[in-house]
C-alpha cells in the first residue's frame, strides 16, 4: 500500500467528508419537501372572497345552491342567476359585496370561479350516483368548505393545470381525511370498500 | 474545510439520496403523465364539451333526404350530441352514422364564416370578406343588368333538390326574373318519378311499403347501404331478418358485388353490371309464360299487356309478346350471367311469395337508372298485382301546403320564360324530363349561360366527369354559391353567400324518397348561428327584393314567416311533433282507375307518345333492356368499373365527416391511398396482388389506386368506393383517396336524357 493510498483511505473515512453527504441530503430534502411545492404551484385568488358559512346559515344546506336539476344532473357551482336571486342589489357595504355587484351582477357577467375539485376531462363523475344513490355526504370529498368564512387561495399545478386540492395538499401524498385527496387511487379505494365496480369505463367513458 | 472532489461527490450522493426520499421526482413524473393527457394546441385537439344544464332540441336531419327526426343534446348554446328521436315515424330513435356525426357540419373547420367575394383567379382560393348588404347589392346589380340586356333566360340555378320551400323559392326567383333554367341535381328519384308518371299517371314519388313486404327483390338497391331513407330501411331490414328466421320473409339482392346488403340478404345474385333490366324482363317472361301474374290486375286494370290496336287500326306490341319473344331465360342468362334455372326459380318464388316487392335504384340511388329499366322492374310489381297494395308500391302524393301568391311576371319575365330550357329538358329532345344537369357539361346545352346560382349542390364533386363539369362551369362568367362550407364548387364561385347549416335553420323536409306514407318534417334551428351566415331563403328573398322588376313576387318579411304561412294549419303540429303525417292517406283502389291516358296502369307508356316522342318502334314505349354503352373499347379498357356506395362514406353534396372516414377498413383507405376491389382471378390475370399500386384508367380519367383482392366482386369488374377524394374542405377531408366521379363518364338515357352511367370501362395496370 502506497503512501498516497493511505492518505486517501484516511480522508474517505474522515467524519468531515460525511458532513458533505449529510449537507447534500439535508439540502435536497429541503428542496424536495419545501421549496419544490412552492415552485410547483402558482397561487390564484378567487374573483370574490366568498363566505360559505354566511350562505350556509342563510340558505340552510349545501343543496340550496348546489342542487340537482330535474333531469338528475348536478348544477355544480351556481351561476350568476342564482346569485342574483338574493344579490340583485348590494346587501351591506362589504367591499366584496360591492365587487360582486359592480363587476358581475351589473354587467351580467358570469363569475369565473376557480374550482378546487375540478377533475380532468377524461374523468366522468356523477354527483347523482354518489350523493343520491351512494348517499355520500358532501364533506366526504369536499371537506369542511361549507363552514369556511373565506375562500382559500387556489393553487394551480403549473404542469398539469389542476387544482392542488385534487392531489398535493400534502406534498407527500399522505392523507388523514377522505377529502385530502381526490385522485384516481382515492376513488378506487372507496369503490373497493363499497364493492363498486372497478372497471375503467365506470369513470373513463 | 474545503469541499474538494471527494467532498463534492459525497454531497451529490447525499443530495441524490435525499431527493429520492422527497416527493420531487415522483410528483414530477406523475404530473408529467397528467400533462401529457391534456395536450392542447396540437393539430388534433380533443373537444371538451362545456359543463352546464343540458337541454334537448328536436329537429329533422337534412344531411340526406331521409328526413329522420333528431334530438340534439345541448349544453347552453353548444350542441354536444345528436340522437334519433324516439317515436319518430321514420327512424324511431335510430340514427345513421352521418347523422350522429352531424355536429361536424356545424363546428367543422371548413365553414364559410362570412360573405366572400373572389379576389384572385377562380379556384385560387383568394377571397375578400364583404358585408351582406354589399354582397346582395352587387349580385342583384349584376342580375338586374343581365335582365335589362334581354338575357334573363341565361341565368340558371342548380339546386340539390327540387321539392320543398327552398327550391321553390329559387324557382320563383327565376320565374319572376324570366328564366326557365332551374336545374336539380339528378338522382334515381328523377327516373322513378318519370316512370310513375308514365305508368300510373301521377306526379308523385314511388312509395315502397317495405315494412309490410315479405319477399324483397332488390335490383342493386343498397337497402342497408344508404338507399332511400336509410334508418327506416335498416329497421325494415331488421324486421325481415326476424321474419326470415321463421321462413316468413326473404331478401334477394341482385348486384355484381357482395355489398353489405348482399351479404345480409338471404340470396345474392351476382349479376353482370348494368343488366338488371334484362333480368327483370327474364323474370317477367317466366311469370307470363307460366301464367303466374295477377289476372285480376293485369286483365282488368292494365294497358299494354296484350297487343293492342290504335285508332288508325295499327296493331301495337304488348308486354306479353315482347317478353315472350325477346327475354327467354336462356337469352337473359347470356346477358346477365345468371343461369336460366335460377331465373325460373326466382320468378316462381317471387309470384308464390306473400307480398312480394321489386325495388330499384342502384346503391344509394344517387345515379338515375334508365327509364325503361325502371319500367321493367316496376312492371314486376304490376304483374304480381302489388300496385297500391299493402307490402307493395304506391304513388305517393306531396303533402298539400298553402299555395303562394302567383308570381308577378312582367314583359321581360314572360319573354324569358317562353325561351326553351338551355338543357333541352321539356323540349322535343327530352319531352318528359324536367331538368338535365348533365346536358350542361356534355356540351349540348341550347345556349350559353351568363350567371349561375348554386345551392345545396356540389357538382364539381358529385357529377360524373370532373374535367367536363369544370370546363362547363368555368365558362359561366358569374357564379354565386350559397354553400355553408368551402366545398369544391364554392371554391370556383365568384361570390359565396354562406347559408346557415342544417342545425341553424328552419326548413321543411318533404316526404323522403321511397317512404310509404306522405309526411312533412320540420328542421329547426337548435343553436344560434356560429358565424355571420344567413338562411338561404332569406338571401333569395333579399335578392328578389333588390333585383329590378321582380320585388312584387317577394313580399314576405323573411323565410320563417314564409314557411309558417306555407305550412298553415300544420305549423303547430310541426313545431310540437317535428313532423306532420297524413294519417288519412291510403293508396287509391284499383277500381278508381289510374290517371294515365288509358285510365289504366300502362305497361305501354302511351304518355311518351303524347309527350312528343314520335318513334314508330313499339319497343321504345315498353319496359326494355337497352345496354348502356359505356365509353371506350374493350381492347383498351378490358375491365368494368363500378362504384361502391356505403353509409360509412357520404358521397353527396353534404360531404363526409372525418369521423366517418375513420370507420372504414384499411382495405378501403390506408393513409391517403384508396383501394379498388378486384376479384383474385382478375388480379392474377393482371399481375396484381393485395396492396399493389396500380393506375386505374378510364376514358374519363386516371387515378393511382391500390388493389384489394376480394372474391365478392365479379371477375372482370373493378369496384371503387365513393365519397373519398375531396380536394376542398379541411385537412381531414381533402386529399384522402380518389373521387370515383372523376373516373366515371356520362352516358345519356335515350328517352329521359338523364346521365345513367352506372360505371365505366377501365384498365388497371400495376406501376
Amino acid at each position: 500500500m502506497s503512501a498516497q493510498d493511505e492518505k486517501n483511505k484516511a480522508a474517505a473515512s474522515s467524519p468531515i467528508v460525511i458532513v458533505f453527504f449529510v449537507v447534500g441530503l439535508a439540502v435536497s430534502l429541503l428542496v424536495g419537501w419545501s421549496i419544490f411545492p412552492k415552485l410547483l404551484y402558482s397561487q390564484k385568488k378567487q374573483p370574490i372572497d366568498f363566505s360559505h358559512s354566511i350562505h350556509l346559515d342563510a340558505a340552510g344546506d349545501c343543496e340550496s345552491c348546489h342542487y340537482f336539476r330535474e333531469d338528475g344532473s348536478f348544477s355544480g357551482i351556481p351561476e350568476l342567476s342564482n346569485c342574483v336571486e338574493c344579490h340583485e342589489e348590494a346587501q351591506g357595504e362589504d367591499p366584496e359585496e360591492i365587487k360582486l355587484i359592480e363587476n358581475y351582477i351589473e354587467p351580467n357577467k358570469e363569475i369565473p370561479w376557480l374550482v378546487y375539485s375540478r377533475q380532468p376531462d377524461c374523468v366522468f363523475f356523477s354527483h347523482a350516483a354518489h350523493v343520491n344513490m351512494g348517499e355520500l355526504e358532501c364533506k366526504t370529498c369536499h371537506g369542511m368548505i361549507g363552514e369556511s368564512d373565506h375562500v382559500e387561495i387556489y393553487e394551480e399545478n403549473r404542469i398539469t393545470g389542476y387544482s392542488r386540492n385534487i392531489w398535493g395538499k400534502s406534498i407527500g401524498g399522505f392523507k388523514s381525511n377522505t377529502w385530502d385527496r381526490m385522485k384516481m387511487d382515492d376513488c378506487a379505494e372507496c369503490h373497493d370498500e363499497h364493492g363498486t365496480r372497478q372497471a375503467c369505463f365506470v369513470c373513463h367513458k | 474545510m474545503s469541499l474538494g472532489r471527494r467532498g463534492f461527490l459525497q454531497f451529490c450522493l447525499g443530495a441524490g439520496a435525499g431527493i429520492t426520499f422527497s416527493p420531487l421526482p415522483w410528483k414530477l413524473m406523475d404530473d408529467s403523465c397528467i400533462w401529457s393527457q391534456t395536450f392542447r394546441g396540437l393539430p388534433i385537439e380533443v373537444p371538451v364539451p362545456p359543463v352546464g344544464e343540458v337541454n334537448i332540441e328536436k329537429s329533422v336531419c337534412t344531411l340526406c333526404p331521409g328526413g329522420c327526426g333528431i334530438s340534439v343534446r345541448k349544453v347552453k348554446n353548444r350542441a354536444v350530441k345528436i340522437e334519433g328521436t324516439e317515436g319518430h315515424p321514420i327512424n324511431d330513435g335510430g340514427i345513421c352514422i352521418l347523422g350522429v356525426a352531424g355536429l361536424y357540419q356545424l363546428y367543422g373547420g371548413a365553414r364559410v364564416k362570412s360573405p366572400l367575394k373572389r379576389a384572385g383567379n377562380r379556384g385560387e382560393g383568394k377571397w375578400e370578406e364583404i358585408s351582406w348588404s354589399a354582397a346582395i347589392s352587387e349580385i342583384s346589380k349584376k342580375l338586374s343588368q343581365i335582365r335589362r340586356n334581354g338575357s334573363a333566360h341565361t341565368v340558371a340555378c342548380i339546386s340539390g333538390k327540387d321539392r320543398g320551400t327552398v327550391p321553390q323559392l329559387f324557382k320563383r326567383l327565376l320565374t319572376a326574373y324570366g328564366s326557365p333554367n332551374f336545374i336539380s341535381m339528378p338522382s334515381s328519384e328523377d327516373t322513378e318519378r318519370l316512370g310513375l308518371k308514365l305508368m300510373q299517371g301521377e306526379d308523385a314519388s314511388v312509395g315502397y311499403d317495405l315494412e309490410n313486404a315479405r319477399y324483397i327483390l332488390s335490383f342493386g338497391s343498397g337497402l342497408i347501404d344508404g338507399w332511400g331513407s336509410p334508418v327506416r330501411v335498416f329497421r325494415a331490414n331488421s324486421a325481415w331478418r326476424e321474419e326470415a328466421v321463421k321462413g316468413l320473409a326473404k331478401v334477394v339482392q341482385i348486384e355484381p358485388r357482395l355489398s353489405n346488403t348482399a351479404a345480409k340478404a338471404d340470396q345474392w345474385v351476382p349479376i353482370a353490371p348494368g343488366t338488371e333490366a334484362a333480368l327483370a324482363l327474364g323474370l317477367a317472361h317466366v311469370i307470363v309464360k307460366e301464367r303466374r301474374y295477377n289476372k285480376d290486375f293485369v286483365m282488368n286494370h292494365c294497358f299494354g299487356f296484350e297487343d293492342w290496336t290504335d285508332n288508325s287500326g295499327k296493331v301495337h306490341k304488348g308486354l306479353k309478346r315482347m317478353v315472350l319473344k325477346d327475354y327467354s331465360p336462356d337469352v337473359v342468362s347470356g346477358i346477365t350471367g345468371i343461369s336460366a334455372s335460377k331465373i325460373v326459380a326466382i320468378a316462381r318464388e317471387f309470384t308464390r311469395a306473400k307480398r312480394p316487392l321489386a325495388v330499384c335504384g342502384r346503391g344509394k340511388g344517387s345515379t338515375p337508372e334508365g327509364l325503361q329499366e325502371f319500367m321493367a322492374i316496376y312492371a314486376l310489381n304490376a304483374l304480381v298485382g302489388n300496385i297500391n297494395k299493402t307490402g307493395g308500391v304506391r304513388a305517393l302524393p306531396e303533402v298539400r301546403t298553402t299555395a303562394w301568391p302567383a308570381v308577378a311576371r312582367d314583359a321581360i319575365a314572360k319573354r324569358g320564360m317562353s325561351q326553351p330550357r338551355f338543357d333541352r329538358a321539356g323540349t322535343k329532345a327530352f319531352p318528359v324530363t324536367e331538368s338535365l344537369f348533365n346536358q350542361m357539361h356534355t356540351g349540348k346545352g341550347a345556349y350559353a349561360l351568363s350567371a349561375l346560382l348554386i345551392d345545396g349542390a356540389n357538382p364539381y364533386y358529385t357529377a360524373h366527369d370532373k374535367t367536363a363539369v369544370a370546363e362547363a362551369l368555368d365558362s359561366i362568367p358569374f357564379i354565386v354559391s350559397f354553400s355553408s362550407h368551402m366545398d369544391e364548387t364554392a371554391q370556383h364561385a365568384d361570390f359565396i353567400l354562406p347559408s346557415h347549416t342544417n342545425l341553424e335553420r328552419y326548413e321543411d323536409v318533404p316526404t323522403p324518397a321511397g317512404l310509404n306514407v306522405p309526411i312533412i318534417g320540420l328542421s329547426r334551428p337548435v343553436v344560434d348561428p356560429e358565424y355571420d351566415t344567413k338562411h338561404v331563403g332569406d338571401i333569395v328573398i333579399a335578392l328578389g327584393k333588390s333585383t329590378d322588376g321582380i320585388a312584387d313576387s317577394f313580399s314576405w318579411d323573411d323565410y320563417e314567416s314564409l314557411l309558417k304561412e306555407t305550412m298553415g294549419g300544420k305549423w303547430d303540429t310541426l313545431v310540437r311533433e317535428g313532423y306532420w303525417k297524413d294519417e288519412s292517406y291510403s293508396p287509391a283502389a284499383w277500381s278508381s282507375g289510374f290517371k294515365t291516358p288509358s285510365g289504366r296502369f300502362e305497361f305501354f307508356a302511351t304518355g311518351l307518345y303524347k309527350a312528343g316522342i314520335r318513334s314508330n318502334n313499339d319497343n321504345d314505349y315498353l319496359p326494355r333492356y337497352e345496354p348502356v354503352v359505356l365509353e371506350g373499347t374493350s381492347d383498351s379498357y378490358p375491365l368494368v368499373l363500378i362504384p361502391i356506395e356505403t353509409t360509412r362514406l357520404a358521397d353527396g353534396a353534404v360531404a363526409n365527416s372525418p369521423y366517418l372516414t375513420k370507420t372504414v377498413a384499411d382495405t378501403v383507405l390506408r393513409n391517403n391511398d384508396i383501394f379498388v376491389e378486384v376479384n383474385p382471378k382478375t388480379a392474377a390475370a393482371y399481375g396484381l396482388s393485395e396492396g399493389t399500386v396500380a393506375m386505374l384508367k378510364t376514358p374519363t380519367g386516371e387515378a393511382k389506386v391500390r388493389a384489394h383482392l376480394y372474391e365478392g366482386v365479379r371477375p372482370g369488374v373493378v369496384a371503387i368506393p365513393t365519397g373519398l377524394g375531396h380536394s376542398a374542405y379541411d385537412d381531414y377531408l381533402s386529399g384522402k383517396g380518389v373521387n370515383a366521379n372523376d373516373v366515371i363518364g356520362t352516358v345519356e338515357d335515350p328517352v329521359s336524357g338523364l346521365d345513367i352511367a352506372w360505371g365505366s370501362r377501365a384498365s388497371l395496370v400495376s406501376i
